[in-house]
C-alpha cells in the first residue's frame, strides 16, 4: 500500500502573492467608526458613549446615512427569495424544523409543503400524523425562503414544484425498509421534472462566500448539477437524463449512481472545497472554471495545499480575463 | 522551591523578563474551518485552543456526548467530536433553558492530560474545570451582545495543550479571538492577564514556576477600551494597601495584550479581505 508522508512547510500568506491591498475601512470590536450623530446605525455596530462603535470585526460599508460593518464570516442570516438546502431536525406538530446553518433552526409549516399528487387542499388532521411519512429527521431538503420572524428565525416554503426531498449519499446510509410504495417521495428537481436520481453530496461552506444570483439551480457542462443554497449548504448531484413531467410528489430513486458519474460530483466537491479555503466567492463560472482547471490532477490530490492554491490561482486569473 | 529567587536584585525574574513584561505571545485566528470560529494562542510556554460554535438554536433535552447518539439527532454531536478531534462533551442544555430575550453563552474548559509536568487523571468534569468554565461564562456574558441572538445558544470550548502559568488568561484570550472568527457581537476585545506579587514589587503575566512559589496571585479579565473589568479573581491573601499595584500591573498587562491580539485580528481581516476582493 502507497503511503504519502508530507512535512510541514512554511507558506506565504496568499494575500501577499497576489499584491494587492484592500480598500476598505477594516475595524476590530471596540474601534470607534465616527463621533458624528447623524449617522443610523445598522448591523455590526452599537451606540457607547456618543459614538459608534464596531460589534464585529469586519469592514464598514456605508450607504448614505446608514452605517453596517459587514463580519467576514457569519451564521447564515435570511432573507426571502433565498433558495436555501437544510436539513430536518426535528417533526413537531404542524410543522418541522429545519437546520440550516442560521441562528434558530428554520420552520417548515406543513401548509407550506407540497402534498404528494401536488394536490391543493387544507390540510387535515391525517396530514398531521402522516407528517414522519413525508420528511423525517435526518432528510435533506431544498426550499425557499417564504418570510423572516422578528427574532430572525426563517420560515421556509417549498410549494413550487423545483423544491423537494434530497438523499444525502454523504451520509451514513439512510434505508427506508417499510417503504410503501404509494408514498413515493420525489427528488423533484428544476422545472417541475422528477429525476431519476435522488442521490447526492453536501458540502457545507460559509455562507458568505455564496454569490447571490438569478437563480441558484445549475446544470454544469460537466455533468453534474448544482444547488447553491444561500445558506452555504451546496448540494451537488448527478444531471438525470430524461426529464419528464409528472404532478408532483416524492420520489427518491435509488439507483446506483455510475462511476463515471460519482467521479465527476467528487472532483465537484473537492474543487468546491480548494475555492472555498482560498476564500473565493461561489457560483456556478467560478466552480466550473475550477473544476476545468483541475481536470490535469487526480481527484485526491486537488486536496493537497500546493496544487489546490495553484489550480485556484488559475481560476482566479481566468475569470479576470473573462471580466476585463 | 527554596531558595529560587522570583525576583533578583537587578530586577529580574527567573525567565528574565522585567516586573512588568509579558511573555512572548503568539495567535492565529481560523484553526478549524468546520466550526464557527477557533483560534489558538502561545503565551510563552502556555498554548490554549479555543473553539466557539453559535449562535445556534438552543440544545433540546436528551444531548448527551456524541458516541451514543446515532442518526440525525446525533449528527451535530458526532460531527463535532469528529471535526474538533474528540474533546467536545455537550452540557445537557434544554429547550427551556434557552433565554427568551438574549443568547445562553456556554463556556467549557479542559485541559489536556499532556498538558501539566504529572499527567492528568481527568481532562475535564472535575471541579476545577467547572469552575473555570463558569468564569469563562461570567467574562463572555459581559462581553457579548447576547441581546442580538434570543432562545439561541453560544458554545465556547476551550482547551490548554500545554499549562506553565496563565491558563486562565490564555483562555480568554483565545475565546476572544474565536468569538471574533465566529462573527458574534462583542462590546469590545475581553484581554486577560495574571498578577502577582513578589518583594513590594507587582508581577505580570506569571509563569507556572511564579504561581508554584505560593505568592498572592490575581486574574483579570479586561475591556480595554473602556477600561472595564469583566472578571477579577483572587484567592490568596494580600495586603488592601497592595491591590491598587497589583491591579494596575494586571491591567496595563492586558492593554499590552490587547495591542497584540488586535494587530493579530486586523492582519486576519486584511488578508481575508484581500482574497474576496473588492
Amino acid at each position: 500500500m502507497a503511503m504519502e508522508m508530507r512535512l510541514p512547510v512554511a507558506r506565504k500568506p496568499l494575500s501577499e502573492r497576489l499584491g494587492r491591498d484592500t480598500k476598505k475601512h477594516l475595524v476590530v470590536p471596540g474601534d470607534t467608526i465616527t463621533t458624528d450623530t447623524g449617522f443610523m446605525r445598522g448591523h455590526g455596530t452599537y451606540m457607547g458613549e456618543e459614538k459608534l462603535i464596531a460589534s464585529v470585526a469586519g469592514s464598514v460599508e456605508r450607504v448614505n446615512k446608514l452605517i453596517c460593518v459587514k463580519a467576514l464570516k457569519t451564521r447564515y442570516i435570511g432573507e426571502v427569495g433565498d433558495i436555501v438546502v437544510g436539513r430536518i431536525t426535528e417533526v413537531q406538530q404542524k410543522r418541522w424544523k429545519v437546520e440550516t446553518n442560521s441562528r434558530l433552526d428554520s420552520v417548515l409549516l406543513l401548509s407550506s409543503m407540497n402534498l404528494p399528487g401536488g394536490e391543493l387542499r387544507r390540510r387535515s388532521a391525517e396530514d398531521e400524523l402522516a407528517m414522519r411519512g413525508f420528511l423525517q429527521e435526518g432528510d435533506l431538503i431544498s426550499a425557499e425562503v417564504q418570510a423572516v420572524f422578528s427574532d430572525g428565525a426563517v420560515s421556509l416554503h417549498t410549494r413550487s414544484l423545483k423544491y423537494g426531498k434530497d438523499v444525502d449519499l454523504s451520509c451514513p446510509a439512510r434505508t427506508r425498509h417499510g417503504f410503501a410504495p404509494s408514498s413515493t417521495h420525489l427528488l423533484t428537481y428544476p422545472e417541475a421534472h422528477i429525476s431519476q436520481l435522488g442521490q447526492g453530496v453536501l458540502v457545507q461552506v460559509s455562507p458568505s462566500l455564496v454569490k447571490r444570483q438569478k437563480t441558484h439551480f445549475h446544470d454544469l457542462p460537466c455533468g453534474a448539477s448544482v444547488i447553491l443554497g444561500n445558506n452555504g449548504f451546496i448540494w451537488i448531484y448527478p444531471t438525470p437524463e430524461h426529464k419528464e413531467e409528472e404532478a408532483g410528489g416524492f420520489i427518491a430513486n435509488l439507483e446506483p449512481v455510475s462511476l463515471a458519474d460519482r467521479e465527476v460530483i467528487s472532483r465537484l466537491r473537492n474543487c468546491i472545497i480548494s475555492l472555498v479555503t482560498q476564500r473565493m466567492m461561489l457560483y456556478d463560472t467560478s466552480i466550473l472554471y475550477c473544476y476545468e482547471a483541475s481536470l490535469p490532477h487526480q481527484i485526491k490530490d486537488i486536496l493537497k495545499p500546493e496544487i489546490m492554491e495553484e489550480i485556484v490561482m488559475e481560476t482566479r486569473q481566468r475569470l479576470l480575463e473573462q471580466e476585463g | 522551591m527554596a531558595g529560587l529567587e522570583l525576583l533578583s536584585d537587578q530586577g529580574y525574574r527567573v525567565d528574565g523578563r522585567r516586573a512588568g513584561e509579558l511573555r512572548k505571545i503568539q495567535a492565529r485566528m481560523g484553526v478549524f474551518a468546520q466550526a464557527d470560529g477557533s483560534a489558538y494562542i502561545e503565551q510563552g510556554n502556555t498554548k490554549a485552543l479555543a473553539v466557539v460554535y453559535g449562535p445556534h438554536e438552543g440544545m433540546g433535552q436528551g444531548w448527551t456526548q456524541g458516541s451514543q447518539l446515532k442518526g440525525a439527532r446525533g449528527r451535530h454531536m458526532q460531527d463535532r467530536e469528529r471535526k474538533t478531534g474528540g474533546f467536545v462533551l455537550e452540557i445537557r442544555g434544554s429547550r427551556a433553558r434557552a433565554l427568551p430575550d438574549r443568547a445562553l453563552v456556554n463556556c467549557q474548559y479542559s485541559s489536556a492530560t499532556f498538558s501539566t509536568g504529572e499527567r492528568k487523571r481527568r481532562p475535564h468534569g472535575d471541579r476545577k474545570s467547572c469552575e473555570m468554565g463558569l468564569q469563562l461564562r461570567q467574562t463572555f456574558e459581559a462581553a457579548i451582545l447576547t441581546q442580538l441572538h434570543p432562545r439561541s445558544q453560544i458554545d465556547i470550548y476551550v482547551q490548554v495543550l500545554q499549562a506553565d502559568g496563565g491558563t486562565y488568561a490564555a483562555c480568554v484570550n483565545a475565546a476572544t479571538l474565536a468569538v471574533l472568527d465566529a462573527g458574534i457581537p462583542m462590546r469590545d476585545f475581553v484581554c486577560a492577564c495574571s498578577a502577582g506579587f513578589v518583594d513590594g514589587t507587582a508581577l505580570a503575566d506569571l509563569s507556572h514556576v511564579e504561581e508554584a512559589a505560593g505568592g498572592p496571585q490575581l486574574a483579570l479579565a479586561l475591556l480595554p477600551a473602556s477600561g472595564q473589568i469583566a472578571l477579577l479573581e483572587m484567592d490568596a491573601r494580600l495586603h488592601e494597601d497592595h491591590l491598587e499595584r497589583v491591579l494596575e500591573a494586571a491591567a496595563q498587562a492586558a492593554r499590552d495584550v490587547h495591542t497584540l491580539l488586535d494587530r493579530v485580528v486586523r492582519q486576519h481581516v486584511r488578508e481575508a479581505s484581500i482574497l474576496l476582493g473588492d
